[in-house]
C-alpha cells in the first residue's frame, strides 16, 4: 500500500486535485482510500457525488467508544473509499488533535489492514503544516510520499517551501519523502518554467502541470470529478496523466528547502517576463 | 527578651570563605552555562550590602525544582481557601484532584448551616472530545449542574493548560452564566504554563479577586479597629490563632485573604481602615490596588514567632494612635509571653545553637526564621521557591526590577481612585507625623536584611543543592515542602513541611509559637533517624555510573556506598 499525503497552501486546489487524481487511479483499477484531514469535512464531496459524509469525529462523539469501520467509511466513485476526519467548528477546540485522534481510530479499526487490500491511501491535509496535528500524517509514518500542490503565485510557492521544511524535519527520522510538486496552474507568467526550476531547487520534480480549465468548475458544481463528469474532455486526460505519473513515480527525496532570499530570487528570475 | 544566638565558632572571614566554598561545591556539578545561571541565585548574605539575587527567573531544565504552576498559585493558594465559593477547575481531572485541600486550609462554620464547599473537588473533567471540539459547552453544563445542586453565592472557574491551548473563552462563559443564574460567576486565565512559577498565579488571582469581589458590599462591620489580614491562608489554623490574639486586643478582622473566609467577607474588605500583609509575595498586589482605589494604607506584619507577633501588634496599635488599644496590646503581649515562657525556656535550653535551613514559599522561608530565633536557633541557609527580588532584598529595589517577558505575560491592571468609595484613612499630616515617629507603611525590607552575614541565600533550590548543603553544612533541621521532604529525611535530617505543616499547626501568634517550639524540639531530639540504618547503607543495592560527565569520557566504576555509623543502641554495622 502506498501512503500518500497532499499538502499545499489553502485554496490552491488540494481537495479537487486529490479527488480527480484518485478518480484517475480507481479508473485504472486501483483500490484507493481517501482520508480528508480538514475540519470542514469537504475533501470527498466529489467522489461521493455530494453526499454528506458523517465524519470520524462526529461518529465518535455520538456513538462513544462503540464505532464500527462501516460507520465512518463510505463508497464513492468507481469503488473509491472515502473517510472524513472532521473536527470542531471554526474558532473552537483543537482541529490538530482531532486529526491525530481520527487517524489513530482508523488504524485501530483496521482501515489499513492487509485484508483491505488497499493500493493507496491518500491524506488530503488542510492548508499549511500549522501545528503538530496537521503534521500527523507525515510525522508518524502514516504517509510516506508527499505531493505539494502549488502554483506560480508567490504565496503558494512560499507555502510549498514551508511544507518542505516540515517534511525535512520528519524525513530525517522517518520514511517520509517528497514525491514532487503538482502545479495547479493559475496562469501566471512563465509558470511551468518557474515551478520546474523551483522543484529542481527543492531537489524534486514537477510531477505534472495541470492546466487551468473551466471544466473543473463545471464538474464541481455538478458534484463530480472531471473524470466522472466528462470522461472524454481534455482536463480528464490531464488528471489521468497525473494519476499515471504518481503510479509510476520513483523519485522520492528529502527536500532541500530554500532560504527566503533564494525563493524570492527564483521568482525574480522567472516571474518577470519583461 | 531578645533571643540569644550562639555565635559561630569560626571567625567572620573564615565563615565567608566557607559559605563561598559551599556554593562553589554546589555549582561544580553543573554544566558551565547552568552554573553561570545558578550562580546568580546562590548568594552569600551581607545584610549591610545586600547582593542582587536572580529571583523569579526561569528554572533551568533538569534542575529538580520545588516550584509549582500558575494554576496551583491561583486556584490552590490564593482563591481556593474561600469557603463558600464553588471552585470549578476547567480541565482534565488531575489538576482538580491534586489541588484539592492539599494545603490544609482549615475552615469552621461560624453559624449553624454555614456553607463550606472546600470538601468538594469540582472539575469539568475535560476529555479528548472537549479538547477537539472545545470545552465551553461542558463548562456551561458543569456550572449549571453545580448551581442546581448547591445554589452557591458565587462560582469561580480556573483554566488549566489545555484550556489555554484550545482557546476556550472562559470569561465569556462566566459572563453568560452570571446573567443566566443571577449569581456572581467569574473566571481566571491561570493556565499552568504562564509565568516561571506559581507566583504568576498569585498575581492573576489578586487581579480577579479585586475585579470581581472586593467592593461589592458597602456595608462594613461595625468595629473601632477594623483591619484585613492579607496573605494568611489558615493552614493548620494559623488565621484562627492570629484572630484570637487580635480579638483579645479589640482588633476586628473583616476579611482574611483568604484563610477561613467567606465570599461576603471578601466583598466588604474595602470597608476596613488598615490592610495588614502577612505573605508579601502572594498578596502585595491586592494591598497596593486597595490603597490606590479605596485609600486603605497597608503595613507588613508577621505573626510567625513570639517576638514578631509582639512587634506586629504594637505596629497595628501605633497605626490607630489609640492609647486604649496600645495599653490593651501590651497586656495581651505580656500575657501571651508569660504563658509562653516556660515552654520557650525549656525548648531553648535544648535547641539553642542548633542550625536550621528553610527553603519554602515566598514568605515562609523568612517569617519562620523568627520562630527559630525565638528558641535560640540560627538559620544558616534560606531561600524562597517563587519569590521575587523585593522579597529577598526589600521593597526598596522595586524600581530597579527589570520586567522580563515572562512577567509581561501576566495582566497588570490599572487602578484608579474610586469616585465614591475612595477615602484616605489618614490625612497627609497624620501620615507624616506617624512616619516621623518611626512608623513605616508598606515596609517590607526582605529576607536578606534580617539574615546573618555569611548565611547562604539560595533561590529555587534544587535537590542536588539540598544534598550538598546537608553534606557540607550539617543543618539540624530543614523546613521545606513535600517535593524534597523525603530526600532530606532519607539523609537522616528531620524535615518540617511548611506548606501543609504535615499534620501540625497552628504555628502563628503565641499559641502557635508554643506548638512550633515543641514540634521542633521533638523533631530535633527524636532518635528515630539515628536508629534506622536502611539496607542500602549496609550494602549497595544498585551499581550506577553517571551518563553525563563531559570531563571524564570513560565512566569510572561506582564508588562504594558510604557506611553510616549507628549511634549507641542502633544496629552495629561492620565497616
Amino acid at each position: 500500500m502506498r501512503k500518500v499525503a497532499i499538502y499545499g497552501k489553502g485554496g490552491i486546489g488540494k481537495s479537487t486535485t486529490t479527488q480527480n487524481t484518485v478518480a484517475g487511479l480507481v479508473e485504472m483499477g486501483r483500490k484507493v482510500m481517501v482520508v480528508g484531514c480538514d475540519p470542514k469535512a469537504d475533501s470527498t464531496r466529489l467522489l461521493l457525488g455530494g453526499l454528506a459524509q458523517k465524519s470520524v469525529l462526529d461518529t465518535l462523539r455520538t456513538e462513544g467508544e462503540d464505532v464500527e469501520l462501516e460507520d465512518i467509511r463510505k463508497g464513492g466513485f468507481c469503488g473509491s473509499i472515502c473517510v472524513e476526519s472532521g473536527g470542531p467548528e471554526p474558532g473552537v477546540g483543537c482541529a490538530g488533535r482531532g486529526i491525530i485522534t481520527s487517524i489513530n481510530l482508523l488504524e485501530q479499526l483496521g482501515a489499513y489492514a492487509d485484508s483491505e487490500a488497499l493500493d493507496y491511501v491518500f491524506y488530503d491535509v488542510l492548508g499549511d503544516v500549522v501545528c503538530g496535528g496537521f503534521a500527523m500524517p507525515i510525522r508518524e509514518g502514516k504517509a510516506e510520499e508527499i505531493y505539494i500542490v502549488c502554483s506560480g503565485e508567490m504565496m503558494a510557492m512560499y507555502a510549498a517551501n514551508n511544507i518542505s521544511k516540515g517534511i525535512l524535519k520528519f524525513a530525517e527520522n522517518g520514511k517520509v519523502r517528497l514525491g514532487g510538486l503538482i502545479c495547479n496552474s493559475r496562469k501566471v507568467d512563465n509558470e511551468r518554467e518557474m515551478i520546474e526550476a523551483f522543484a529542481k531547487k527543492l531537489g524534486t520534480q514537477m510531477i505534472h502541470f495541470v492546466p487551468r480549465d473551466n471544466m473543473v468548475q463545471r464538474a464541481e458544481i455538478n458534484r463530480k470529478t472531471v473524470i466522472e463528469f466528462d470522461p472524454a474532455c481534455n482536463q480528464a486526460s490531464e488528471y489521468r496523466a497525473l494519476a499515471k505519473a504518481i503510479e509510476g513515480n520513483d523519485n522520492f527525496v528529502i527536500p532541500t528547502p530554500l532560504s527566503t532570499d533564494e525563493l524570492e530570487k527564483t521568482l525574480m528570475d522567472y516571474g518577470l517576463m519583461d | 527578651m531578645a533571643p540569644e544566638i550562639t555565635p559561630l565558632p569560626i571567625a567572620p572571614e573564615a565563615a565567608a570563605t566557607e559559605a563561598k566554598a559551599t556554593i562553589d561545591k554546589m555549582l561544580k556539578a553543573y554544566p558551565a552555562k547552568t552554573a553561570r545561571k545558578r550562580a546568580k541565585q546562590l548568594l552569600v548574605n551581607d545584610p549591610e550590602a545586600i547582593p542582587q539575587i536572580g529571583a523569579n527567573t526561569r528554572t533551568i531544565p533538569g534542575i529538580m525544582t520545588q516550584r509549582g504552576c500558575t494554576y496551583a498559585g491561583c486556584r490552590g493558594v490564593v482563591i481556593g481557601p474561600i469557603s463558600d465559593i464553588l471552585h470549578i477547575t476547567h480541565g482534565p481531572i488531575g489538576c482538580g484532584y491534586y489541588s484539592w485541600l492539599t494545603r490544609r486550609n482549615l475552615v469552621r462554620p461560624r453559624h449553624a448551616g454555614d456553607t463550606n464547599y472546600l470538601q468538594y473537588a469540582m472539575s469539568t473533567d475535560m476529555m479528548e472530545e472537549q479538547i477537539i471540539f472545545g470545552g465551553e459547552k461542558k463548562l456551561r453544563q458543569a456550572i449549571r449542574e453545580a448551581f442546581d445542586i448547591f445554589h452557591p453565592k458565587a462560582i469561580s472557574i480556573y483554566s488549566t493548560c489545555p484550556v489555554g491551548l484550545i482557546g476556550d473563552d472562559v470569561h465569556a462563559v462566566a459572563r453568560e452564566m452570571k446573567e443566566e443564574l443571577g449569581i456572581n460567576v467569574f473566571a481566571f486565565s491561570c493556565e499552568g504554563y504562564k509565568g516561571v512559577s506559581q507566583s504568576a498565579g498569585h498575581h492573576i488571582a489578586n487581579n480577579g479577586v479585586f475585579k470581581h469581589m472586593i467592593g461589592r458590599l458597602d456595608e462594613g462591620d461595625k468595629a473601632e479597629f477594623n483591619i484585613n489580614l492579607l496573605g494568611e491562608y489558615n493552614i493548620g489554623g494559623d488565621a484562627w490563632a492570629i484572630d484570637e490574639v487580635l480579638r483579645k486586643c479589640g482588633i476586628h478582622v473583616t476579611a482574611t485573604l483568604s484563610g477561613d473566609v467567606t465570599y461576603d467577607q471578601v466583598c466588604k474588605a474595602h470597608t476596613v481602615d488598615l490592610n495588614t500583609v502577612m505573605c508579601h509575595r502572594s498578596i502585595n498586589y491586592m494591598a497596593e490596588m486597595m490603597e490606590k482605589k479605596y485609600g486603605i494604607p497597608w503595613i507588613k506584619v508577621n505573626f510567625v514567632g513570639a517576638e514578631a507577633t509582639a512587634k506586629s501588634l504594637r505596629k497595628i496599635a501605633a497605626f490607630f494612635e489609640s492609647k486604649k488599644l496600645t495599653d490593651r496590646v501590651e497586656e495581651v503581649i505580656a500575657e501571651g509571653m508569660a504563658k509562653l515562657k516556660p515552654v520557650r525556656d525549656a525548648v531553648t535550653a535544648r535547641c539553642k545553637g542548633k542550625k536550621a535551613a528553610l527553603f519554602v514559599g515566598g514568605s515562609r522561608a523568612h517569617s519562620y526564621q523568627h520562630l527559630f530565633a525565638d528558641i535560640g536557633m540560627e538559620t544558616i541557609a534560606a531561600g524562597y521557591e517563587f519569590a521575587h527580588r523585593d522579597d529577598y532584598e526589600g521593597r526598596a529595589v522595586l524600581p530597579t526590577i527589570k520586567v522580563d517577558a515572562d512577567s509581561r505575560n501576566i495582566e497588570e491592571i490599572t487602578v484608579e481612585q474610586d469616585p465614591v468609595r475612595y477615602n484616605p484613612r489618614k490625612t497627609p499630616e497624620q501620615t507624616k507625623a506617624l512616619e516621623e515617629g518611626g512608623f513605616s507603611f508598606k515596609d517590607y525590607t526582605g529576607m536578606m536584611s534580617e539574615m546573618k552575614k555569611n548565611a547562604l541565600v539560595i533561590d529555587d533550590i534544587s535537590h542536588h543543592e539540598i544534598e550538598k548543603l546537608i553534606e557540607l553544612r550539617h543543618p539540624d533541621i530543614i523546613c521545606s515542602g513535600i517535593k524534597d521532604k523525603f530526600i532530606i529525611e532519607k539523609m537522616g535530617i528531620p524535615c518540617k513541611q511548611l506548606h501543609s505543616y504535615d499534620y501540625g499547626g497552628p504555628y502563628t501568634a503565641f499559641e502557635g509559637a508554643a506548638n512550633f517550639y515543641q514540634e521542633i524540639d521533638r523533631m530535633l531530639h527524636t532518635k528515630v533517624w539515628k536508629y534506622v540504618v536502611p539496607s542500602w547503607m549496609k550494602e549497595p543495592q544498585l551499581q550506577a555510573t553517571p551518563i553525563y560527565n563531559p570531563k571524564e569520557p570513560k565512566p569510572k566504576a561506582a564508588a562504594p556506598a558510604p557506611v553510616r555509623k549507628p549511634e549507641a543502641g542502633g544496629e552495629a554495622i561492620p565497616e
